[in-house]
């Protein structure tokens, strides 16, 4: 990307994504006007339904966990100078080995065991879907966004015939898996703070939280504290220098696939482990692609990518709220909403540079 | 199997094939000058659901094709301001253009026609009717292969014979015109191309406006000859599956004809092979048969099957030196 116009870093930072994120709005909003929405009155509605009480907290902060991983993965592969379009992919299999090891061993292993099986299998399961494009695209130069993209349909393919066939619960007529054994079952956050005993009500957040948490703070230190990360950053930013450097581009290229489909595995977890117990078709539902929106919007950073994720997060929730609300408010609406943000904070984000850096203006440099 | 079998097996092919070769043309037209289009599943639905809606509003089979063009030509002019004028990221507007019909066409359907995003069922004196009955009757006169080759090459729609006109067409336009070796020199070395004198801005606004009509088209294929409403998400990867295509062909026009022929076919087939048995291998699951076409394009990215050589400067926004 180029940086044509120098801006401050703080306008760089925060204010341009908050413009671009303003732009989308107001094109979504134009639309909701059209079809006969009033878009404050949605706005608000939606606000309402995403914060406005504790079992809206509780979805908003379920749906943000897995965009926080899915935009945490699409991140590490863009520091890398990678576009993984594949998230959805490796999100499924990380689901499908996580469902593979709990239908395996969740009736005689017991929850401290099978848990952490469950989330080294998600990881494992998307670290190998992605490595596959990644060791592709630095040995034979298959574009990676390319390769990652038929990979989604691969996944979706292997999946769906794994749910009709093999892994089909004998006797059932709809396309999944017999039920896990209780072990394999993540807790959710109310019963984990029943313990403690404060009371919160039932919703799907569960203790991945606590992982995308993890995840998010591991990625930051990772990218910015470890060799590994600063050989990641170089390769993204000048593969050139980077091999002068020392580093090895293609390993580098590999690592950083790895990682990013491991930490798009990871959704297994939430969605598997912690709320659906039993392997379903599509328990991904395009969050390998609100991960992009989060990643860009949040700046490929994990501290931007976790606001982007509770932004996305609400909108998810407050998008289904307002489906309840309002007659004729499709969800869809959301990921109309979802595509303008990619479309503004990222096919279009320079554009309202140049009048930015009138407005605060610092002349160009050069 | 008989004639009549093969005879329409080889129909079926040629149809589910028409918004594949649309759509894989439409790709190599601006890949060629250098744009990547990863946006053509979103423009196939955009489009879909413009001459759907409209066709179902006017009745007007004119009217449907040309919102469905007009459409198709502002999200390719919509490319080119961000990505051509402004050097924007193509990788990521093709994936805003897609995530943004996929939301649009369902909310705009639901609000409009009120039955969960379809449109209704258009009349079919606004879809496309059969050509060459006529002709295809006294072919299927003939004794022997006759009737086998009236059912697979006659009576379909304009879009089917228009398709395979259009291959040829932009074959001559690229290897052939004076506009299309400029075309190719921008999507390799567009320098040089400036370098010459002749824009390259311009020139890729060109392919972009003629793959913006050509995927329209695609998209209308969807509505106006297979399905008779728009649904949402109905083009379900076809416009990847065209992106393969074009890879698989090797970014040439007769080379994508075969890779699209070839998928429409496995298309075809992986409904008829449901639960057969096959010699040598057994029940093949019709997923393994839906995912062919994708392990195939990545088996020859890698370069296991031959090499398919992008254009040099795809991808890569052209910044004039000072």
């Amino acid at each position: 990307m180029t940086r044509t116009p120098d801006l401050p870093r703080w306008v760089d930072v925060a204010v341009l994504p908050l413009v671009n994120l303003a732009a989308a709005l107001l094109v979504a909003g134009g639309v909701m006007a059209l079809v006969g929405f009033e878009p404050l009155q949605v706005m608000k509605l939606l606000a309402q339904g995403a914060f406005g009480s504790r079992i809206g907290w509780g979805y908003t902060l379920y749906y943000a966990t897995t965009f926080v991983f899915t935009g945490l993965s699409v991140a590490v592969a863009y520091h890398a100078g990678l576009f993984n379009i594949g998230g959805e992919g490796q999100a499924m299999l990380g689901g499908l080995c996580a469902g593979l090891v709990a239908l395996a061993a969740s009736s005689v292993l017991p929850a401290w065991l099978m848990l952490p099986l469950m989330v080294v299998a998600a990881a494992a399961g998307g670290c190998a879907w992605a490595a596959v494009p990644g060791a592709l695209q630095a040995w034979r130069g298959s574009h990676v966004v390319i390769t990652t993209i038929m990979f989604n349909f691969v996944a979706a393919a292997l999946l769906g015939w794994l749910l009709v066939g093999p892994l089909k619960e004998p006797g059932n007529m709809t396309p999944e898996s017999a039920a896990f054994a209780d072990s394999a079952h993540l807790p959710g956050l109310h019963e984990a703070l029943g313990w403690i005993g404060v009371e919160w009500p039932k919703t799907p957040l569960n203790l991945s939280l606590g992982l995308a948490a993890a995840a998010a703070v591991g990625v930051w230190a990772l990218l910015w504290k470890t060799r590994a990360g600063y050989a990641i950053r170089a390769v993204g930013f000048a593969p050139e220098a980077a091999r002068y450097a020392g580093i090895a581009p293609k390993r580098t290229v590999l690592l950083a696939m790895a990682i990013s489909g491991a930490l798009a595995g990871l959704v297994g977890v939430n969605e598997i482990a912690g709320v659906h117990g039993r392997l379903i078709p599509d328990f991904v539902a395009g969050a390998g692609f609100v991960g992009i929106a989060v990643s860009l919007i949040g700046r490929n950073h994990p501290l931007g990518i976790v606001l982007a994720s509770l932004l996305f997060g609400a909108l998810y929730q407050g998008g289904a709220e307002l489906a309840f609300e309002l007659p004729g408010f499709s969800r869809d609406m959301v990921v109309l909403l979802q595509g303008l943000v990619v479309l503004f904070a990222g096919a279009m984000s320079r554009i309202g540079a140049p009048a930015l850096a009138r407005l605060f203006g610092r002349p160009a440099r050069g | 199997m008989d004639e009549l079998a093969i005879g329409s097996l080889v129909a079926s092919t040629l149809r589910v094939s028409v918004p594949l070769i649309l759509c894989a043309l439409a790709g190599l037209l601006s890949e060629r000058a250098g744009v990547i289009d990863l946006g053509l599943e979103g423009k196939m639905l955009a489009t879909a659901f413009a001459a759907a809606a409209t066709g179902a509003v006017t009745q007007s089979l004119p009217a449907a094709l040309a919102v469905a063009l007009a459409v198709g030509l502002a999200l390719s002019m919509l490319q080119g301001y961000a990505c051509v004028t402004h050097g924007g990221d193509q990788v990521v507007f093709g994936m805003a253009i897609t995530m943004t019909a996929a939301g649009a066409t369902v909310v705009l359907g639901l609000a409009w026609f009120q039955q969960g995003g379809q449109t209704p069922p258009l009349d079919d004196a606004v879809r496309l009717g059969p050509w060459f009955t006529a002709l295809g009757e006294q072919v299927g006169r003939l004794p022997g292969i006759g009737p086998g080759l009236a059912l697979a090459l006659f009576g379909h729609t304009a879009l089917v014979y228009g398709a395979l006109a259009l291959v040829a067409a932009i074959w001559w336009l690229l290897w052939r015109t004076r506009f299309g070796l400029r075309l190719r020199a921008v999507g390799e070395n567009p320098a040089m191309v400036d370098a010459a004198g002749v824009g390259v801005a311009l020139l890729r606004y060109q392919a972009l406006s003629l793959n913006g009509l050509l995927s329209a088209l695609a998209g209308c294929s969807l509505v106006l000859a297979q399905n008779p409403s728009f649904i949402p998400n109905m083009t379900a990867g076809r416009g990847y599956m065209a992106l393969a295509a074009m890879i698989f062909g090797k970014w040439h026009p007769a080379g994508a004809l075969a890779a699209c022929l070839l998928f429409g076919f496995l298309d075809a087939v992986s409904i008829r092979l449901q639960g057969a048995e096959l010699p040598l291998v057994g029940t093949v699951p019709v997923q393994a048969i839906q995912a062919l076409p994708y392990l195939l394009t990545v088996v020859l990215l890698a370069g296991f099957i031959g090499r398919s050589r992008a254009p040099a400067a795809l991808g890569r926004p052209y910044v004039k030196e000072r």
